[in-house]
């Protein structure tokens, strides 16, 4: 069995390139649908965006030092800490995720993009520009600054009448449009875009997580995107959804927000796990222990992460019934939490760990998930939360749960595909000492948070007495975010530095089981040569496991080469069943994004004739978007072999 | 050596319902906007059960207008799909699919006039309080996608006009018609929301 796909001949490859490749020139670069291209875009995008807002978080920290300090006004204290939660959660934490989706699904999944290619592109350049959106009130002094929660009634017209909670609310719709569309695409692309055999129970862990977090983002950006809407009539046209004089609840709010909110914050992590659950066993040298139970474990996460959104609103006077039900729900999903864990303890345990730079984040991601999780698991109890609600207590916790479970499997993950997305490694030696940093700083930041909750110090609030005795406690924490912020910057190095001299990688530098690593590295515009015919779970390592009888076809099958052309399969068992024909580089994403940025722009500024505009462009975009192309009905594929 | 063949059976290129992708996007947008009228609808009830006065304030809405709109969006729904027939089987234009396409775009105008129309007549303005705001808000998104829904139906009146959709290669009118379904049976929902369930209570 061949175990990388150098089997085509040179003018079937240089057919398949011509065919696939992106145009050079502005053109290309503007109009690609490349699932990799994308991809990557998504990655750096994202990881620009986590700079921006580590600066904001050590801006904070230097006003935190001590107390009294007057480094910042309330005011820019505020929108510092709203964007900085804006920047993390929202332009951060998923698209990073998306991003490595979008790079590694198709060559994971053995197919040769995903199944809307253009729909892609869109949902990147949207969320370019809805980044840019939220950010655009930031250099006037004018940033949402309600927090990234936004709670009514201080983000009202009467508490805040500036632009800046305006900019949040149609913000966030804008970037949810980016989302839906970049859902969408992964919930179809698992279900048809896959390589014959590569069957549900064969699915790497990551497609498991990122399919759950899509369907969930499906059905939860909704409610945010609708809060945002009603606190946008209610602060422009006068409505009362939370304006309480005519009849508004401002608790509906907070009820649509964390309907959204935890089920969002699970989707921010669920891939994440996926990316250790699929690349730590690389280097214990072994399968995943309890795979059947992992891709469980994610499903039921999300599923429960749907029934406890109230018990982020524990103080706020809702019946014991309900506080009660809440409470018993947030104990009950800790349990598939605890099964990853124990999957992953299991997995290098009883394997022979190689203590690479990836295996490092991965290990100590586990650590950090325990942490995080116990303290999650202690502000489900009720009479708990309400001593330590609003405390910075649960500030260590959520940097805990989204440092430890986003930012450790990213910062592993770049090290991992890395030599996939560019043919270079990573070095070593520059990377043992990211981690360290890393790994020292952000536990000297976050975990002395704890204790400063414990004993008193409200979130949210510029600065402190002297008398609270907290002034040590928030001390060392600045020194940590610097020591992790300047870990950071290393790895930053690392990276610039590996792309223009890192030995070359091959490849499966690694030595990795999964389908990615069967392609040469970067890989191909076109992926696969021939679509594989897949036969386990680790097609890579077939030879030296025991249990696996069956042997996967990497260099004969579907050579599809007429066109873009890849193969649609049955959701379940994936059996071939069409041929899909994929779009060229086009214009019409990057167009409708323009589009709709006008619209939200004429929406901001209250002009009909800008958002007429926007919304007129739109529907053209949209209407040559579905034009009609004329194809046969059917076709004999091309084979090889 | 290995080389490139033709298969001997031919497979099916793009696929139309669940064997292509187009409609299995579709169903994720109809997904994603079910659950955005489920929210909004789950914030007018919710306005409503902790309203300290009477909900909606005037009593519950007439039926006068909203009844027979209702009918004429089912029977809108109904032409379409028979119309839709038409356009599966023809080889060339089609009668059936064309003027079943126009007379739903003419109902569906005319619930968009009859939904102004009640608008127009109703004793309280957007901004009155939270049942007005509620209620324009969620009737105002509804008569939104039924626009939506009617430009898409024109679009592929257009297309079918000039002869750009013959026979059953092309998706597009399937998904218009699955989206003009879903216009329609959100405003079942909407409907039992709005009027009915106010009566109930």
């Amino acid at each position: 069995m061949a175990t990388t796909a150098e089997h085509l001949t040179q003018a079937e490859k240089a057919r398949l390139d011509k065919t696939w490749a992106t145009a050079p020139g502005l053109f290309g670069w503007m109009g690609t649908v490349d699932h990799k291209v994308i991809g990557i875009r998504y990655i750096v995008t994202s990881f620009l965006f986590l700079l921006i807002g580590g600066v904001e978080a050590l801006v904070m920290r230097v006003q935190l030092a001590q107390p009294d300090l007057h480094v910042l006004t309330p005011e820019q204290y505020n929108q510092l800490f709203s964007m900085h939660g804006v920047t993390m959660i929202f332009l951060y934490a998923l698209p990073i995720l998306s991003g490595f989706s979008n790079y590694l699904w198709p060559l994971m999944l053995g197919a040769r993009d995903m199944a809307f290619p253009r729909l892609n592109a869109l949902s990147y350049w949207l969320f370019l520009c809805a980044g840019l959106f939220l950010y655009a009130s930031f250099p006037f002094g004018a940033a949402p600054d309600g927090g990234w929660f936004n709670y009514v009634p201080n983000a009202s017209r009467t508490y805040d009448p500036g632009p800046n909670i305006d900019i949040f609310a149609l913000g966030l719709i804008f970037l949810g449009i980016s989302t839906t569309v970049g859902s969408a695409n992964f919930v179809v692309t698992l279900l048809r875009c896959r390589a014959p055999g590569m069957s549900v129970n064969r699915l790497p862990i990551i497609v498991w997580g990122t399919f759950t977090a899509s369907v969930a983002n499906l059905f939860a950006v909704p409610a945010v995107s609708l809060a945002c809407a009603e606190l946008w009539l209610d602060r422009n046209a006068g409505a009362h959804f939370f304006e309480v004089s005519g009849g508004g609840q401002p608790l509906l709010w907070q009820h649509l927000f964390w309907m959204f909110g935890h089920p969002w914050v699970y989707a921010l992590v669920l891939p994440s796990m996926g990316i250790v659950s699929d690349a730590l066993p690389t280097f214990c040298r072994r399968p995943l222990v309890g795979y059947t139970a992992v891709a469980i474990a994610t499903v039921s996460t999300m599923i429960v992460g749907f029934g406890v959104w109230v018990h982020h609103m524990f103080a706020t006077g809702i019946p014991v019934l309900a506080l009660s039900y809440f409470s018993a729900a947030s104990f009950v999903i800790a349990i598939p939490s605890a099964i990853a864990v124990f999957a992953w303890i299991a997995t290098i345990w009883t394997g022979r760990p190689v203590f690479k730079v990836p295996f490092l984040y991965f290990s100590s991601f586990i650590l950090m998930f325990v942490i995080g999780g116990v303290s999650g698991v202690m502000t489900a109890s009720v009479a708990l939360d309400w001593q330590l609600t609003d405390t910075y207590f649960v500030v260590a916790h959520l940097h805990y749960v989204l440092i430890g479970i986003n930012l450790f499997p990213v910062l592993g993950g770049i090290h991992y595909w890395f030599p996939k997305m560019t043919g270079r490694m990573m070095d070593e030696r520059l990377g043992k000492w990211a981690f360290w940093l890393v790994f020292i700083g952000f536990n000297l930041a976050f975990f002395p948070m704890h204790f400063t909750g414990l004993m008193g110090m409200p979130r949210r609030v510029y600065t402190y007495p002297a008398e609270l005795g907290v002034g040590g406690l928030n001390l060392t924490t600045t020194i940590g975010a610097f020591l992790l912020a300047i870990g950071i910057l290393l790895f930053v190095v690392n990276v610039a530095r590996s792309l223009a001299k890192g030995a070359a990688a091959g490849p499966n530098p690694w030595d990795a089981p999964t389908l990615e690593w069967s392609v040469p590295s970067p890989p191909p515009p076109y992926n696969f040569g021939v679509i594989p015919l897949i036969a386990s779970r680790h097609p890579l390592w077939e030879d030296r496991l025991d249990d696996i009888d069956d042997r996967s076809v990497l260099d004969r099958g579907f050579l599809l080469d007429e066109d873009r052309e890849t193969l649609g399969v049955t959701p379940l068992d994936a059996e071939p069943d069409v041929i899909l024909k994929m779009p060229g580089d086009t214009l019409l994403p990057f167009a409708l994004a323009i589009a709709v940025t006008v619209l939200f722009a004429g929406l901001f500024a209250k002009s009909i004739w800008l958002g007429g505009v926007g919304c007129g462009a739109v529907l053209v975009v949209l209407t040559l978007w579905f034009k009609p192309v004329p194809e046969p009905l059917e076709e004999r594929p091309r084979l090889y072999g | 050596m290995a080389e490139a063949t033709l298969a001997d059976r031919a497979m099916p290129v793009r696929g139309s319902g669940r064997v292509g992708t187009a409609w299995w996007g579709m169903l994720c947008l109809i997904a994603t906007e079910a659950i955005l009228f489920v929210y909004l609808i789950f914030s007018f009830l919710y306005l409503g059960a902790q309203s300290p006065g009477s909900w909606p304030p005037d009593g519950p809405p007439a039926l006068r207008l909203a009844l027979p709109d209702t009918a004429i969006l089912l029977v809108s729904s109904g032409v379409l799909q028979w119309a839709l027939g038409g356009q599966r089987r023809a080889e060339a234009r089609s009668w059936r699919w064309i003027g079943g396409l126009v007379v739903t775009i003419l109902l569906g105008t005319a619930f968009v006039a009859i939904q102004l129309l009640e608008w127009s007549r109703k004793s309280f303005a957007f901004a009155d309080d939270s049942y007005s705001c509620a209620y324009f808000t969620l009737t105002g998104l509804h008569l939104l996608h039924v626009i939506a829904g009617l430009l898409a139906l024109l679009v592929v009146l257009a297309w079918s006009i000039c002869g750009r959709l013959r026979g059953p290669l092309f998706e597009q009118p399937r998904l218009a018609v699955l989206y003009w379904h879903f216009v329609d049976a959100v405003w079942l929902v909407v409907f039992t929301a709005v009027y009915l369930a106010p009566r109930i209570s």
